[in-house]
């Protein structure tokens, strides 16, 4: 497992992480609301973040593998096929099977599923092109409580070294999961299973706590008393602002072609 | 390479575009007020050790959810962790550890949308928590003499805490008009319901682990704190509502207000719009196909032009420094 | 006991010993009864701040220590705490880097590094406090050979006062003047580090063979 940040040295990199949060921000607001059967407004959308990302020089492979993250909730919007508004359209099914099927509802549904996928593709453009260090800094700058984003940061640090005593575990449970041909209950029954995962759960939650006292000694050893440093809410350079208020105005714009074009 | 760790993404994280602007802004409000609670709350608790002990934690939450076991024909049982984290370390710090998780998900995993992260902090890290909260408190109330009680009340904290998220997410689906209520409340129940037994059967694993080493860490039948009361209360009013509230919204699958109020947002800003911009000044609009195409090629156009571009440029860099060397 | 200025003492002792505690106390993270004293500072919570600037602890497991997201702002926590202003927190931080040989790490992330990089980084992030004291917690466990040469090359150079908690006896021969072991809690002897060594029955009592 990676950090999906992409080094590199673009512009898009080096704007300030607040311009890309409120950016991007905006950005799926403003997608999420253009109404429906918006098509033009769409393409327009993607365009501009696909823009971005060109931009940023990532790869076409690292946002059409990301966006399928979105896909199973896809279901979620299914249903309305059958059960969105009249007129109702038969629909003939082999074997003579009829179903009513509301074009309509259909229009809604694949609606649903591009902004969804547009709105993936703005956040993963945002989260391969800010450091997480600036993405903290940024957020504190925009509000969010300091004491959330130290705990969130100090997560984020830690992520990778559990998820390797994680994976070192799954190894380890994996080397002992030998299954005797022939045998009659391979793998033991479900509970076991469970039992033997959720042991392995309760072990990593024991051995984090002990971790969590250790950093805690390494802090107070270094000074560490529960006050955290306040970030000077630096006022953000000209050009950035500039930029962020042509984009803003883009996305305005771009919604309201979605007002006049969706239905 | 680049996936979240608990990859089969969990069916309760909603990606944005699934829920309507306006449902979503409502849940993060919500959502800001309550996580805000939790901070103060755990920090006059834990104090200076907050930051490493919540951080850590919630870091182990994040990884834990990638342990998994297999159930049968490749579907297979993990965990979410709130109900886990509600008993282990009480329900503010749980509500705090679950909000790190949800949002670091959504924030560099992409799992679960950014708008719509309010509403994914209000089912996994406030309803999770809080059911999960009150249904172990009564029940340990009432088994406080069995020696199974910690174990029945943590089976059924998670399965319920579970249960009940999918409910809150099946009914701002509908809020939102992307599923209706009759078609949303029973999937997304039916498929919880399964769901949460394997939490509640990791939980449990995870609880006997904890039992046998650090017995200390599960004040089993010790008097419920103080400032928690809120939490009971509004956990068992979230069970209520939600338990309560979901039949009879897939029964007036129609009856859901918010859908309309964005949308008459919506026609009055296009009335403004169309005040301002009479249809023949923009041939083309009027006609959507039209539109679409227009877009399409300005689209394609911008996108070709720009790789275009950077690729000469690029071709450029690359001669010199070919030149130089 | 009692450590002198300048002086580089080994703390060794079987698992258990107390070794990890007596480190816990030497900065006040532990505390409990008796009396710890440094550079005539006596332990108490009004001196705890001034303490901890004194004495600089490494932590056996540098994964514990580096627990910010970038190498820099690791090294910039402590000075950051004692509330220096910006320049000379930067200056301080890259110094202490420049001192363990790790100035170009100043960006990496410290899950990225090798576990002796870490180690070094680890070593900078107390450095970067000025420390007149510095207290290491196994400072070779888990490096390969090369590594913890050049770990203890790098002890070498530096000047501060040093108590290693260590079962790495070579270390302990080529790094420090006298010798502590621990047994049970408590201070089984104490001696120049070639007489200690030379003792193979005390050692063997202990664990150490």
């Amino acid at each position: 497992m990676h950090e999906l940040y992409v080094s590199g040295d673009s512009g898009i990199h080096q704007l300030d992480a607040r311009v890309k949060v409120i950016f991007t921000v905006a950005f799926v607001v403003f997608l999420n609301l253009t109404p429906s059967r918006a098509w033009p407004a769409y393409i327009l959308f993607l365009t501009a973040i696909v823009s971005v990302a060109l931009i940023a020089r990532l790869g076409a492979g690292l946002l059409l593998r990301r966006a399928l993250i979105a896909l199973p909730f896809a279901l979620a919007a299914v249903p309305l096929i059958f059960t969105g508004p009249a007129p109702r359209v038969p629909l003939h099914m082999p074997g003579g099977l009829t179903i009513a099927t509301s074009p309509e509802g259909l229009v809604r549904c694949a609606s649903i599923v591009a902004k969804s996928w547009i709105s993936v593709e703005a956040a993963v453009v945002l989260a391969a092109t800010t450091r997480v260090p600036d993405l903290l800094v940024a957020l504190q700058r925009l509000r969010v409580p300091k004491l959330l984003v130290a705990v969130v940061g100090l997560m984020v640090r830690y992520l990778f070294v559990i998820v390797d005593e994680v994976n070192g575990m799954l190894r380890a449970r994996a080397s002992r999961s030998a299954t005797l041909t022939g045998s009659r209950h391979p793998g033991g029954s479900v509970f076991w299973r469970a039992r033997v995962t959720g042991g392995m759960a309760g072990s990593l939650f024991l051995r984090s706590l002990e971790r969590s006292d250790r950093v805690y000694a390494a802090m107070v050893s270094r000074g560490y008393n529960g006050e955290l440093p306040d970030r000077q809410p630096a006022a953000l350079p000209r050009k950035d602002l500039a930029l962020l208020a042509l984009g803003l105005a883009l996305l305005a714009l771009l919604w309201m072609l979605g007002l006049l074009t969706g239905g | 390479m680049l996936r979240s760790p608990g990859f089969t993404p969990h069916p309760m994280h909603i990606p944005d575009g699934f829920l309507s602007v306006l449902v979503s802004i409502a849940f993060w409000v919500v959502a800001a007020v309550l996580v805000g609670i939790a901070l103060r709350k755990t920090n006059q608790v834990l104090g200076e050790r907050q930051v490493p002990l919540m951080g850590v934690l919630a870091a182990a939450i994040f990884a834990g959810q990638m342990l998994n076991f297999s159930v049968t024909g490749g579907t297979s049982g993990h965990l979410l962790g709130a109900a886990l984290a509600t008993i282990l370390l009480g329900p503010w710090p749980a509500v705090l550890v679950m909000t790190s998780v949800v949002s670091v998900q959504a924030l560099l995993f992409q799992d679960g949308g950014i708008l719509a992260l309010g509403a994914n902090l209000f089912n996994m890290a406030i309803v999770g928590v809080f059911v999960a909260y009150a249904v172990r408190t009564l029940l340990i109330g009432v088994l406080r003499k069995r020696s199974w009680g910690v174990f029945a009340s943590g089976f059924l904290a998670s399965w319920t805490s579970i249960f009940v998220a999918s409910l809150a997410c099946a009914l701002q689906l509908a809020l939102s008009g992307t599923s209706p209520a009759n078609v949303a409340v029973p999937a997304m129940a039916g498929i919880h319901a399964l769901i949460g037994v394997g939490e509640g059967l990791i939980t449990v694993g995870a609880l006997a682990l904890v039992y046998a080493a650090r017995k200390d860490l599960l004040t089993v039948g010790e008097a419920q704190p103080a400032g928690n009361t809120g939490v009971l209360i509004g956990g068992i009013a979230l069970s209520l509502l939600l338990v309560l509230g979901s039949p009879l919204a897939s029964s007036h699958p129609d009856g859901l207000e918010w859908v309309a109020e964005q949308k008459g947002f919506l026609e009055a800003a296009r009335g403004v719009l169309y005040n301002i911009i009479p249809d023949y000044v923009m041939p083309g609009i009027s006609d959507p196909r039209l539109a679409t195409i227009v877009a399409g090629i300005l689209g394609a156009t911008v996108v070709f032009g720009l790789a275009y571009g950077i690729a000469r440029a690029e071709r450029r860099s690359a001669a010199q420094t070919g030149a130089r060397g | 006991m009692s450590v002198a200025q300048g002086e580089k003492v080994a703390l060794v002792g079987a698992n258990g010993a107390g070794k990890s505690t007596l480190i816990g106390h030497l900065n006040g993270v532990l505390r409990g009864s008796g009396t710890v004293r440094i550079d005539g500072l006596e332990m108490d919570k009004a001196n705890l701040g001034r303490i901890r600037a004194l004495v600089g602890v490494v932590f056996q497991d540098p994964d514990d220590q580096l627990f910010s997201p970038t190498v820099f702002e690791d090294v910039a926590f402590g000075p950051t705490y004692q509330g220096h202003d910006k320049p000379t927190i930067r200056r301080k931080a890259h110094q202490a880097l420049e001192a363990v040989h790790m100035g170009d790490y100043a960006g990496r992330n410290p899950y990225h590094l090798s576990s002796g990089e870490k180690k070094r980084i680890a070593i900078a992030t107390v450095l970067s406090m000025d420390p007149r004291i510095l207290v290491l917690d196994e400072p070779t466990a888990g490096l390969d050979p090369r590594s913890r040469r050049e770990l203890i090359e790098l002890l070498l150079e530096l000047p501060q006062t040093m108590v290693i908690a260590t079962h790495d006896l070579a270390l302990v021969e080529r790094l420090t003047s006298r010798t502590v072991v621990l047994g049970g809690g408590e201070v089984a002897a104490e001696g120049s580090t070639p007489a200690i060594l030379e003792d193979e029955d005390l050692l063997a009592r202990h664990g150490l063979r």
